[in-house]
């Protein structure tokens, strides 16, 4: 038995010291586990991709356009390539190669590695990634929170209105619209003074509308998220208690809804980071970004199959390993959860 | 001792005037009062109409025909020419090609709830009903499936399958596409349904009286999941229409000529600069008809389940 409850100001490393040793080793154990499960998670990632693959009908060199490869050709790159061996040698080859963290050279970009290709991408897949990420906790959250506090009022109504737009416009069409909107007609009104460019990358104004396209289905789903678990929040007893105190309005907001209507929120990181990852698939495209998003499309309209497989496993651990640090953090912030 | 006649007349009434109103009758009622949910509903109607009869309104010569390119007018405005919403890159009319893409979307969204019903049902209710080891293994695969993001996976099957032919024939690999990605969250949802209400006296009640275990799946684990179920589907129409409308946009999905969205989307951006309403009215074509369906989605969702309701 402990002999002290932590205060609510205890720290993590406190908390759990004084829930028992138990704590601390179901919490490891549980850690460990999921690390290891995240192996054949990427492991059957790699499966389904690579049966889809080899199932596919005709050969990476077929040509949609063009004079065809002559036989001559696609049986030296075959060979180049390791596609003359069985699949199931293949895929072995593949699997101990991605252990080793080389992941093969690309069809498209002769003599270049797949492993590299990423690098170039990383990033600006990164650097918007990170942006959006900025903006979607505290507009997500914020405006989440106002709607709550402001149920049933015309900001409430606006904002949720906003969000219901954002979360069913997909962000190409978002994105598509932004150009027109603030590259095209801003152009075309201010005689090509003031405008948004409507592709490329730089650390400027080129960020403004991938960085705005990417991060808006995600605030959209965030604040409506936030705003349903802090209304709930908000009609329960320690809240009424709170305000009989006489707690202002700001120490009753943020230390005992926020603090309470926040732990469902930082379940669905998890998600966002999915969302994110397949926006940034579209986003980079619209805007033209050489980002890994960017090398996917390409890689599947041009079938480079090894690129296609180098990008779905990284994308894969990347939302594997997010879904686990979300996982982590729920347990570490909200005392009530056990771990099983 | 005798009532009197005229409280038996009142009891009478009351008997009379409390209709029975089951739970269909009272979603529908919860429905029609969800202004939101209406306007959802009409719009879809007069998509229906649209797919329906913009064939025919072209084959009777009331609007142009959309593969007919006139090179006079190329990328042009709307109303230049004779062509209220402007012209394409290739110079056909984007009124046609806008009122004939409605086909493949909504083609798309509803067809693939009917494969995903069946799939995502039996799969959930077996886990849900049997429990144990084919519980496990349907959790454990949804683990992994869940970190295969829907769009990369359908893209991946997109660009490896591709099938020649009319609309409909190249719709196939994207059908089951989309299907193999969305089954999974059906068959979670009823999982979830059954695993509550298996655990309820009525059902127990049915259990130790002997009826078969077939019986009380159909009669009573089904019908009382099927609000849940009916949302989710309905849920599922916008995203399956999403993601056919990406993959035009990227340009793995339905082949030219046949007109989709988001292919005509792509295909605006080519002239932005010359004709931007090229892009926008598909772009808010996409956009309207996914918020159609999400506010019927959650017209129905509030309407069926009235724990839900505020």
């Amino acid at each position: 038995m402990t002999a002290r409850r932590p205060g609510p100001g205890a720290s993590l490393t406190e908390r759990i010291t004084a829930a028992g040793g138990s704590r601390v080793v179901s919490l490891t154990i549980y850690v460990l586990r999921r690390l290891l499960w995240m192996i054949p998670v990427v492991f059957f990632v790699i499966v389904i991709t690579f049966v889809l693959m080899h199932l596919a009908p005709g050969s990476p060199w077929d040509r949609t356009s063009g004079r065809p490869l002559s036989p001559v050709v696609a049986e030296a790159l075959d060979k180049k390539y390791g596609l003359n061996k069985p699949v199931f040698e293949q895929f072995l080859l593949y699997v101990s190669n991605v252990v080793h963290f080389d992941f093969g050279l690309s069809y498209q970009y002769q003599g270049k590695t797949v492993t590299s290709l990423i690098g170039e991408g990383w990033p600006y897949t990164a650097t918007i990634g990170f942006l959006a990420f900025c903006l979607i906790a505290p507009f997500g959250i914020g405006l989440g929170v106002l709607a709550a506090l402001r149920q049933n009022t015309r900001l409430d109504y606006a904002l949720m209105g906003f969000a219901t737009f954002a979360a069913s416009f997909p962000n190409f069409v978002i994105g598509a619209l932004m150009v027109v909107l603030f590259s095209v007609l801003m152009y075309k009104a201010t005689g090509g003074n003031f405008y948004l460019p409507a592709g490329g990358f730089d650390l400027d104004d080129h960020l403004i509308m991938p960085v705005i396209t990417l991060a808006l289905l995600p605030i959209a789903f965030t604040a409506r998220l936030t705003r349903a678990s802090t209304l709930e929040t908000i009609r329960q007893d320690f809240v009424r208690t709170a305000w009989a105190k006489g707690l202002t309005e700001r120490l009753v907001v943020v230390r005992h809804i926020l603090k309470n209507s926040l732990i469902p929120v930082v379940t669905t990181l998890g998600p966002t980071f999915a969302i994110l990852i397949t926006g940034s698939v579209i986003v980079e495209t619209v805007f033209s970004i050489p980002g890994i998003g960017r090398a996917f499309v390409v890689a599947v309209t041009s079938r480079d199959y090894p690129m296609l497989l180098g990008t779905t496993v990284l994308f894969s651990v990347v939302i594997a390993v997010a879904n686990l640090v979300v996982d982590i953090l729920y347990v570490a912030i909200d005392p009530r959860v056990r771990v099983s | 001792m005798a009532l009197p006649a005229a409280a038996i007349e009142q009891a009478i009434d009351w008997e009379v005037g409390e209709q029975q109103v089951g739970l269909w009758g009272d979603a529908w009622t919860r429905f029609r009062r969800n202004r939101l949910a209406l306007i959802g509903l009409a719009i879809v109607l007069a998509l229906i109409v649209v797919a329906v009869a913009s064939p025919l309104l072209i084959r009777m010569g009331l609007l142009p025909d959309p593969f007919t390119q006139h090179v006079d007018t190329i990328e042009v405005g709307p109303g230049i020419g004779g062509h209220v919403f402007g012209t394409d890159v290739l110079g056909r009319d984007a009124l046609s090609r806008l009122l004939i893409g409605s086909q493949v979307s909504l083609t798309v969204g509803i067809l693939v709830q009917g494969i995903i019903f069946p799939i995502g049902l039996t799969i959930g209710l077996c886990a849900g009903y049997l429990g144990g080891r084919v519980d496990n293994l349907l959790m454990r695969f949804t683990d992994i499936w869940y970190a295969f993001p829907d769009l990369l996976f359908v893209l991946v099957v997109v660009s490896v399958w591709h099938v020649q032919g009319a609309w409909f024939v190249q719709l196939i690999p994207i059908f089951g596409a989309i299907a193999l990605t969305s089954w999974v969250n059906l068959a979670r949802l009823v999982r979830g349904q059954v695993l509550s209400i298996k655990e309820k006296e009525f059902v127990e009640a049915a259990r130790s009286s002997g009826t078969p275990p077939f019986k009380i799946i159909t009669r009573h684990l089904l019908p009382n999941s099927l609000g849940p179920i009916i949302v989710t589907l309905t849920f599922g129409i916008p995203q399956a229409i999403f993601l056919e409308a990406v993959l035009s946009f990227l340009g793995v999905g339905i082949q030219p000529p046949q007109p989709t969205w988001g292919q005509m989307v792509n295909d605006g951006y080519e002239a932005i600069y010359a004709n931007p309403t090229a892009v926008v009215f598909p772009a808010l074509a996409i956009g309207f008809t996914l918020l159609a369906f999400s506010f019927i989605g959650d017209g129905l969702r509030d309407a069926l389940d009235p724990r839900m309701r505020k």
